[in-house]
């Protein structure tokens, strides 16, 4: 508690002398006033460009390992010998350790029981899991947002079938359902009607990540719609003798797009987690394609001598998903100060 | 007096500024008086009143002034000192009983807490004793209701509860802070007559926070109005109906409807919008709205009974010329 | 009260088998591929292929297949034809260690997300709430496989402070039971303190403002006891939901990671190594498992909550 209010006030505004009307009041939208607490907000914007910095170097992989590393992901260098310090070192010495992390252009980060360039691998490795990532969300978005408008809506049987088909989606294990469909489909891939998915593509496991968590993301937008449904800009909407679909569009999800945002941010850190978990398990990411889950496999087998195979590409998994939860946070916050937006697990 | 205010200023910082919500707040109660602060929305009457017990200290705060209860200054005590005054001298009651009760413990037992916090009885003695005071706010079946939780009782019902929970310790004062404006209109009289009652029957003190002027008539002694933070007059309920002093309760009262005149076209309004507390005017705040403003309202004017720069006689003039207001005192008692 | 239960009960039956179809869906129909020669497993030959057809009568229409293999899993007749184990007795064996591993890091968690969330929220803004809501985020940021492996790394294999080996059952000996777990039980509970620790905080932050916490002042109690009688257990309510959520979803699967990475005989186990292998049975069996475990904590859960709010187990609707 505060003693005095000269301690609270602000410089800068005199009171307003007798007679004169209060100010005029501007109009803010909700979207400029949610920008003004963001931009306030410098740990959660700090960790927004953590993220995007991330994705940046990540993209930029073929470029450091065409002129820092000066070799490809999966290149073998097991014999190679590398100059450090003017010492001729072992890429993978005779017993098989490979080189640790140092301050050289070359291997920065280490090299692997291949003798692979582990920055290199890290980088485009964080591609794989980056892209997943985020396609993964946008494909729990598009159907948790149809699923949610439908029931949310339509209500009646629409919402009575969807709802429950969601409740036994939801019924299961994340990680359980995720590793039924991963081994299911890794043999022979996916064939429904015209659409063929090889399977080791990266679309089994994008697919599967998309649809676990649609109802994560489809319940709270069915909430919210149903409760918007009911507002009279809704009825005067029906009276104007609006169709229901320039309702749904124009109407009501314009209500829900900061809903939305938040949770497609958040959504991408948890598929990040689900796909390195899956990958590790050995039913996510399958080889010849490799991110930082597959990496995390790999390293364990020899973390007692090469630790650093397995931390790296944990590390740059904790970063990601760190920057990119604290920057959803964040989003929550300005978005929605007053939390309507509840998140289940 | 027994409960004395002096200068009370309470400033919330927000997002948007600096919010004076109560400025230079001043009045007095006396010992088994009911004493009405009469305001709209936003006037700052709630906040008085939480803070009087120390319930609107928070980091972003800044309480200034002095409260002064049985000659100990409160606005000095921390927590630990203020429980000694909290529901043990000066009681408080809410507006909305619904949230105002913790929905998942018995009616009961809300009340053993409260008096076990304050005395040191079993709970079988608190019980009954909470029993005995159900009964004397007028709840039926007390034996089985004091086991009820507060979902199950009706509105009025539950505001009763709240009294009579507030009453547990005997307290001197009782702060009743709107305590009808979410009830029914004919529950609401029951309340009314149930606080008059207290207040006869006991010697309790009441503050009475409103902006119903109608509750007001009921009950009160005295009644201060407050607007835009400040209390702008402060009479007895006499005076205030029958001579008021401020052109801000000349609109409240001409707003009325009323039966002893024949019915306007429209009711009156004030015209205009209470100023933002975040900049509020420098003079006086009623200034913008006032149709008799002049240019010495653009210094701020003090609290001599009202909050005008207008004297007496021009008052009662301009008060008959508006022919807004005509109470007229009834002839007979 | 009853008739809650029953209801919650006739509800958790059919989403059971709805359950039941959605596995079968996922093992036997979606994929393009045979399922036999899926079953059958990796070292499948012509000869296998068949038995395994006539077996689960894959050569039958498909409602006729799902009734089959119903059959089987709830006989108890599954089995794994590439290590031709029982799958139900193999969960069954894995049960002690899994649960053992659950419920202590189950109370691990609660214990710490109460502390926490309490911390956090009755200082919030301030240095304490900052720290721990740094602290709890990055708990929920990392992947728990890959925590397991650093702890064992740093903690078991260079400091030698804990066993790097397996699962000692209890029967056997209590003290190295625990000690065996421990750094187990540290990694499963690190992720949900992170979450839980968090979602009390806001509780408590939106319960503080309710109208009966200031009466609760108002009445003259004192602070700390407001804030545990009444600001904490109101903010618990909807914990003890999520809780039976997850602690079914972790026996029920979660746990997966954790026991390979440490090596515990249980029931994840199992299913980390059949995943390996690409051996669809177990997974059947341990997915019908899962999910089984998850309804019914949900539905222990559902009547758990009408019990701690009385306006749901009166009959008043329950509040949005």
């Amino acid at each position: 508690m505060v003693a005095s209010i000269g301690e609270l006030e602000a410089p800068g505004e005199p009171p307003l002398p007798t007679g004169v009307a209060a100010e005029e009041i501007r109009g803010r939208s909700p979207w400029y006033l949610a920008w003004l607490r963001m931009r306030r907000n410098r740990v959660g914007l700090a960790f927004g460009v953590l993220f995007l910095l991330i994705v940046l170097a990540c993209l930029a992989a073929p470029l450091w390992a065409d002129h820092v590393a000066h070799t490809g992901p999966n290149e073998n260098h097991i014999t190679d010998k590398l100059l450090i310090d003017g010492q001729e070192t072992y890429v993978v010495s005779p017993d098989g350790t490979p080189l640790a992390p140092g301050l050289h252009g070359r291997y920065l980060l280490g090299a692997d029981q291949n003798g692979r360039d582990v920055m290199v691998r890290l980088l485009y490795g964080g591609r794989t899991s980056i892209y997943i990532g985020v396609v993964a969300a946008l494909v729990t978005t598009v159907f948790a947002v149809l699923v949610g408008l439908l029931c949310g809506y339509y209500r009646g049987w629409i919402d009575a079938i969807l709802s429950r088909v969601m409740d036994v989606v939801w019924a299961f294990p994340v990680l359980l359902l995720g590793i039924a469909l991963g081994t299911a489909l890794a043999l022979g891939g996916l064939k429904i009607g015209a659409i063929v998915v090889a399977g080791d593509s990266l679309w089994i496991p994008i697919l599967i990540i998309g649809l676990v968590y649609v109802p994560y993301m489809a319940r709270p937008i069915r909430g919210e719609i149903l409760a918007l449904r009911e507002k009279e800009f809704v009825e005067a909407a029906v009276a104007q003798g609006k169709g229901s679909l320039r309702i749904m569009l124009s109407e009501l999800l314009p209500n829900v797009v900061s809903t939305i945002i938040v949770f497609f941010t958040l959504n991408i850190a948890n598929n990040m987690l689900l796909e390195s978990s899956l990958s590790f398990l050995g039913a996510g990411v399958r080889a010849p394609n490799a991110s930082w889950g597959t990496m995390i496999a790999d390293g364990y087998q020899t973390i007692y001598t090469a630790p650093h195979l397995t931390i790296v590409p944990g590390l740059l998994i904790v970063l990601t998903v760190l920057s990119l939860n604290v920057f959803g946070d964040g989003l929550r916050d300005a978005l929605d100060p007053r939390a309507k937006i509840r998140l289940e697990h | 007096m027994i409960l004395e205010v002096k200068d009370l200023t309470v400033s919330f910082a927000t997002d948007g500024g600096v919010v004076r919500a109560v400025e230079g707040v001043s009045f007095g109660l006396a010992a088994g008086e009911i004493l009405a602060i009469v305001g709209e929305s936003g006037s700052g009457k709630s906040v008085t009143a939480q803070t009087l017990i120390g319930l609107t200290r928070a980091p972003k705060t800044a309480i200034s002034g002095s409260v002064r209860f049985d000659g100990v200054e409160l606005t000095d005590l921390d927590d630990e000192g203020l429980r000694g005054v909290r529901g043990e001298r000066i009681a408080m009651i809410f507006q909305d009983p619904m949230t105002s009760l913790n929905p998942v413990y018995r009616v009961g037992d809300q009340m053993i807490e409260m008096i076990r916090a304050h005395r040191d009885v079993s709970k079988r003695e608190a019980r009954e004793r909470a029993v005995d005071l159900l009964q004397q706010v007028g709840i039926p079946n007390p034996e089985r209701r004091v086991h009820d939780y507060p979902h199950e009782f009706s509105g009025g019902m539950r505001q009763r509860v709240m009294i009579a929970m507030a009453l547990s310790l005997d307290p001197d004062v009782l702060i009743a802070d709107e305590p009808t404006t979410a009830l029914d209109v004919t529950v609401q009289a029951q309340i009314l007559r149930l606080l008059d009652q207290l207040n006869r029957e006991r010697g309790l003190a009441v503050i009475l926070i409103t902006h119903d002027l109608g509750v007001v008539a009921e009950i009160a002694d005295r009644v201060a109005v407050m607007y835009a933070g400040q209390i702008v007059e402060e009479a007895t309920l006499e005076d205030l109906f029958y001579d008021p002093m401020h052109p801000y309760t000349w609109g409240l009262l001409g707003s009325l409807a009323r039966l002893d005149t024949p019915n306007p076209e429209r009711l009156a309004q004030i015209p205009g919008q209470p100023p933002s507390l975040l900049r509020p005017p420098v003079g006086c705040r009623f200034a913008p709205r006032c149709p008799h403003e002049f240019d010495e309202c653009a210094k701020p004017p003090p609290l001599e009974h009202d909050r005008c720069w207008l004297k007496p006689d021009e008052k009662r003039r301009l008060r008959v010329v508006d022919g807004r207001i005509g109470l007229r005192k009834p002839v007979t008692t | 009260m009853l008739r809650f239960a029953a209801r919650r009960i006739l509800g958790m039956i059919a989403v059971l088998f709805a359950i039941s179809v959605v596995v079968f869906l996922i093992f036997n129909v979606i994929p393009n591929s045979d399922p036999a020669a899926r079953i059958a497993g990796k070292n499948a030959n012509p000869a296998l292929i068949a038995r395994v057809t006539a077996d689960l009568g894959l050569d039958q229409p498909i409602p006729v297949q799902y009734l089959t293999m119903m059959r089987k899993i709830l006989t108890g007749e599954l089995t794994s034809y590439a290590s031709s184990q029982n799958v139900t007795d193999q969960i069954w064996k894995g049960l002690p260690a899994t649960l053992s591993l659950c419920i202590g890091a189950a109370v691990l968690w609660m214990t710490l997300a109460v502390i926490f969330g309490y911390l956090s929220a009755v200082h919030s803004g301030k240095f304490t709430d900052r720290a721990l809501t740094i602290l709890s985020l990055t708990g929920i940021s990392m992947p728990v496989f890959w925590l397991a492996a650093i702890l064992l790394y740093y903690l078991s294999y260079k400091a030698q402070l804990f066993p790097t080996s397996s699962y000692v059952p209890f029967t056997k000996d209590p003290l190295d039971w625990a000690y065996h777990l421990i750094l187990p039980w540290i990694t499963l509970a690190v992720l949900f303190v992170g979450f839980y620790s968090r979602v009390l905080r806001s509780n408590m932050l939106d319960v503080m403002n309710e109208d009966y916490v200031r009466t609760a002042r108002a009445k003259g109690i004192g602070e700390r006891q407001v804030r545990l009688r009444h600001v904490l257990r109101n903010s618990m309510i909807p914990i003890v939901t999520l809780f039976g959520l997850d602690f079914g979803a972790v026996v029920g699967g979660g746990a997966i990671l954790t026991e390979t990475v440490f090596n515990l005989n249980g029931v994840g186990l199992y299913a980390g190594q059949a995943i390996g292998s690409l051996d669809l049975p177990p997974l059947m069996g341990v997915t019908i498992f899962g999910a089984f475990f998850i309804v019914l904590f949900n539905t222990i859960v559902d009547v758990l909550y009408a019990f701690l709010d009385p306006r749901i187990r009166l009959g008043e609707a329950a509040p949005a």
